[in-house]
């Protein structure tokens, strides 16, 4: 079969009259588009994965990039993305990979949402002047609580609070790994973190030591291959994650290509350097849920009951009951990762085929779990596909505590989301364990968009919050009656329990 | 708006009903015309035992049969009436309220420790969540709900308010947004012997409704106040808190101010803020709630609504106007505002 070159995804265009040929571009692409050649710089387009890195460097603003410079015969079935997936798959006779989040045009539910805000009948809140409350704590919540209250006023308190992470703004970062992403990068995110007050994931990649000073602000994530799992690495987490399944992939293990696995990662991971890190699909000491409830509880008394455990699943069809096993299971919050959940390498057919979106997966595990009354055993964070301030409101509302956000951290480092992370060649410093390319991303620098952007989307959440006539965000949590549902369909709408705009 | 006035005289001595009726015109100004209510605690002596149930039938011939057929099968109907109503030319008499003296059967509920009481309450629950031409407005002992489409004097007459005799009261002068000139949508709303009246909008009524229906409960009045009377009875009734630590659970200190307590304390509001965070009570809103031995009145957080205090003699007034408790009492003493979230609690002492 001869396929021949297929046509070009990226068109890269340098304006002679604007280029000075200072040679940046060739240096930063890690792709290998740009050759000097003389006093011109030639231009390999096939070699474009449209990152970016090049034009945002060019001082002259030389550089275009365009998208699909050449047109397919359009049709409705046989889309570019279908035929380019056959062409690709009839070459290699592989599995595709890919990275990033789902790329298939599903209608997406948040933009389906709109809030609420005062008029009248109650004043809307200024967060400016009135106190605005966004504290949120992660971790079991007694159901009632036992007092012993004194004819002289005095309150005792009998109940006993099982450990929470408590977090100044619903915002977390989620599990990134150390392998999937740089050092710098980790270590950019735990600096920005550990400043707002709130926390990461260490993915499962183990803790680099270079981060131990950020601890109390880690997550420390137990998955299927166990890597860089031992007692001093859940020992100093603020809280133990057990990763069942992830939106970019349910039903998969992990996949770490070998490019990736450099000296260090080896050491984190406890792996041999340069091998394929694969974690198995399910956990092999988890076959069913009473499995599942026994690593909870072997690492809960590995770490002597002292720190909250989370489980997360991927949202998937049945989503709602598997969630309100964990909460059974002494689990102190349950994390839902939706089918538009990153990865930096995935099988395209699973990103972009299996799993469910967010927003249903969160309104029905809420509903499953109050009507069962085991609503307070468990919190629930949210994942995959947050990518602003009203997605984070509109999550609360349909009954999370908190999110994770993932791909939206690395945007605020400069990632531009060109979904070549599995490559190992990001140009950003980020998706990568090049030396000479993680190295461009100063952590320190990095930190601070990091921050900004979390401690932006804090605010706009408060003034959000305050509009609503609301002043704590417990009042928002699964408040569906703030939201509106705008030409979603019946059953969505039932699924989500919010009435139409209008009603 | 809405104008709410409450009173409690701590020796049970008597008040006469023809007060508190002007108590609340005073409050007109924060009124409609299109709801007004009172509830009496103290008017059935001689039923003291039973649960009176006042109800509000659509139509006696069509609904009553269905409703006397499922009390039997749940208990006693002790002796059962029409509530004696006197013509007014501004209301338009659309439902007729009836009182039953009901006393449940308790092996029905074997489970419960206080089955009287979780009967009764899944019967109010079972009832007005089938809309079946009956609504159950009150459900308490020795007491009773009296309420209507109208402005309060005009209530009051329908139902001659000055005819009854109660030791506490509470009343409600109403401005609908929701459901104008629905008799079930004015105040006070009741749950066995907790009465509600709420000047304001709870904005996290959303959050409230899941909370408590996960317990059983079921809205079914389309308006935020009954969150209020079924959150307080699972705070008070079923988990034993104390009035004042519900009121805590309901409007809880700030966390900037948790943060500045002794330890002990914080870790007993941060326990109350982690457990009930689903029971805070958000939005602008001025409260009175009541039981046969207490009134409380409370506000929410930053304090959206008002709320002022009196005093004379045994009698503890609470009210969104001072003008309507100088009403009742010319000679009122220690009129007070309370502070944001923080409640006020008039006690029965005999």
């Amino acid at each position: 079969m001869t396929i021949g070159s297929i046509p070009l995804r990226f068109k890269v265009d340098i304006d002679p009259d604007q280029c000075m040929l200072c040679g940046r571009c060739v240096d930063n692409c890690s792709y290998g588009v740009f050759r000097k050649d003389g006093d011109a710089i030639r231009v390999n387009s096939r070699n474009c994965v449209a990152c970016h890195r090049c034009s945002a460097f060019c001082p002259r603003d030389a550089i275009s990039i365009y998208e699909k410079p050449t047109d397919y015969r359009s049709h409705p079935v046989w889309t570019r993305e279908v035929r380019e997936n056959i062409f690709n798959q009839a070459k290699t006779g592989k599995i595709v990979l890919a990275g990033m989040g789902n790329a298939l045009p599903y209608p997406i539910i948040f933009d389906r949402l709109v809030l609420d805000a005062c008029q009248v009948t109650n004043p809307s809140i200024d967060p400016l002047r009135e106190p605005m409350e966004l504290r949120t704590y992660l971790g079991k919540k007694p159901s009632s609580l036992s007092l012993k209250e004194s004819a002289d006023g005095t309150v005792e308190l009998i109940t006993k609070l099982s450990p929470n992470l408590q977090i100044e703004t619903p915002i977390m970062v989620g599990h990134m790994s150390y392998g999937a992403i740089s050092l710098n990068a980790q270590t950019a995110i735990a600096k920005a973190v550990s400043r707002i007050g709130t926390f990461m994931g260490t993915g499962e990649g183990g803790l680099h030591e270079s981060l131990y000073p950020y601890q109390k602000n880690m997550i420390v994530q137990v998955a299927s291959g166990r890597f860089g799992v031992d007692i001093n690495y859940l020992e100093r987490g603020a809280a133990i994650e057990i990763k069942i399944g992830q939106g970019a992939k349910p039903g998969l293990g992990g996949h770490l290509p070998g490019e990736k696995i450099c000296a260090d990662v080896s050491y984190t991971r406890m792996i041999p350097e340069g091998s394929d890190a694969i974690s198995p699909a399910p956990h092999h000491d988890i076959y069913s849920i009473e499995d599942l409830k026994q690593l909870v509880r072997s690492l809960k008394e590995a770490t002597e009951w002292k720190k909250p455990v989370f489980v997360k699943i991927a949202a998937v069809h049945n989503s709602a009951a598997i969630a309100a096993g964990i909460a059974r299971s002494s689990a102190d919050a349950v994390v839902i990762d939706g089918f538009r959940g990153g990865t930096g390498a995935a099988p395209r057919v699973f990103r972009d085929h299996v799993g469910i979106p967010v927003e249903a997966a969160v309104a029905s595990v809420d509903a499953k779990l109050r009507q069962q009354g085991i609503r307070n055993k468990v919190s629930i964070i949210a994942s995959g596909g947050i990518r602003e301030s009203a997605d984070v409101a509109k999550i609360i509302c349909l009954g999370a505590d908190a999110v994770y956000i993932g791909t939206s951290a690395l945007v605020a480092m400069g990632c531009r989301v060109c979904g070549t992370c599995y490559r190992g060649q990001c140009a950003w410093g980020i998706a990568t364990q090049k030396p000479e390319l993680t190295k461009r991303l100063d952590p320190d620098v990095e930190s601070v968009h990091v921050e900004n952007l979390i401690h932006g989307w804090t605010l706009e959440l408060a003034e959000l919050m305050g509009a609503a006539g609301i002043n704590s965000i417990e009042s928002l949590r699964g408040n569906r009656d703030r939201l509106r549902g705008y030409m979603l369909d019946e059953g969505l709408l039932n699924v989500l329990d919010v009435k139409t705009v209008g009603a | 708006m809405c104008g709410i006035i409450g009173v409690i005289d701590k020796r049970r001595q008597s008040v006469d009903g023809a007060k508190i009726k002007e108590a609340l015109s005073m409050m007109n100004e924060r009124g409609s015309g299109e709801g007004a209510g009172y509830v009496a605690y103290g008017i059935y002596p001689e039923y003291k035992d039973y649960f009176a149930l006042h109800v509000f039938f659509d139509n006696i011939r069509e609904n009553k049969a269905a409703l006397d057929t499922l009390l039997e099968k749940w208990g006693t109907i002790v002796h059962d009436e029409q509530i004696k109503t006197y013509e007014q030319p501004n209301i338009r008499k659309v439902h007729t309220p009836w009182r039953y003296f009901f006393r449940p059967d308790r092996s029905l509920m074997p489970k419960s420790t206080t089955p009287d009481e979780d009967i009764v309450t899944h019967l109010v629950m079972k009832i007005n969540a089938e809309k079946n031409g009956a609504l159950i407005f009150s459900s308490g002992k020795n007491l009773g709900v009296f309420k209507a489409a109208g402005w309060p004097e005009d209530v009051a007459d329908f139902y001659r308010i000055q005819d009854y005799q109660g030791y506490l009261w509470l009343a409600h002068n109403r401005y609908p947004t929701n459901t104008p000139g629905w008799w079930g949508g004015a105040h006070p709303f009741n749950l066995l012997n907790w009465s509600v009246v709420h000047n304001g909008e709870i904005t996290s009524y959303g959050t409230n409704r899941r909370y408590i229906e996960s317990y059983g409960y079921k809205c079914t009045m389309f308006t935020d106040t009954e969150v209020v009377a079924y959150l307080i009875d699972l705070l008070v009734r079923k988990h034993g808190l104390s009035e004042k630590m519900a009121v805590r659970a309901f409007a809880p200190p700030f966390w900037e101010d948790i943060d500045r307590m002794p330890p002990k304390e914080q870790e007993l509001n941060r326990a109350i803020r982690l457990a009930y965070g689903s029971a805070l009570m958000n939005g602008p809103f001025a409260i009175c709630v009541a039981n046969e031995n207490t009134l409380v009145g409370f506000t929410d957080r930053i304090k959206l609504r008002p709320l002022v205090t009196g005093e004379y003699g045994d009698r503890l007034y609470i009210s969104s106007e001072e003008a309507a408790i100088r009403r009742m009492e010319p000679d009122v003493d220690n009129i007070a505002m309370p502070k944001a979230g923080e409640p006020v609690i008039g006690r029965v002492i005999s």
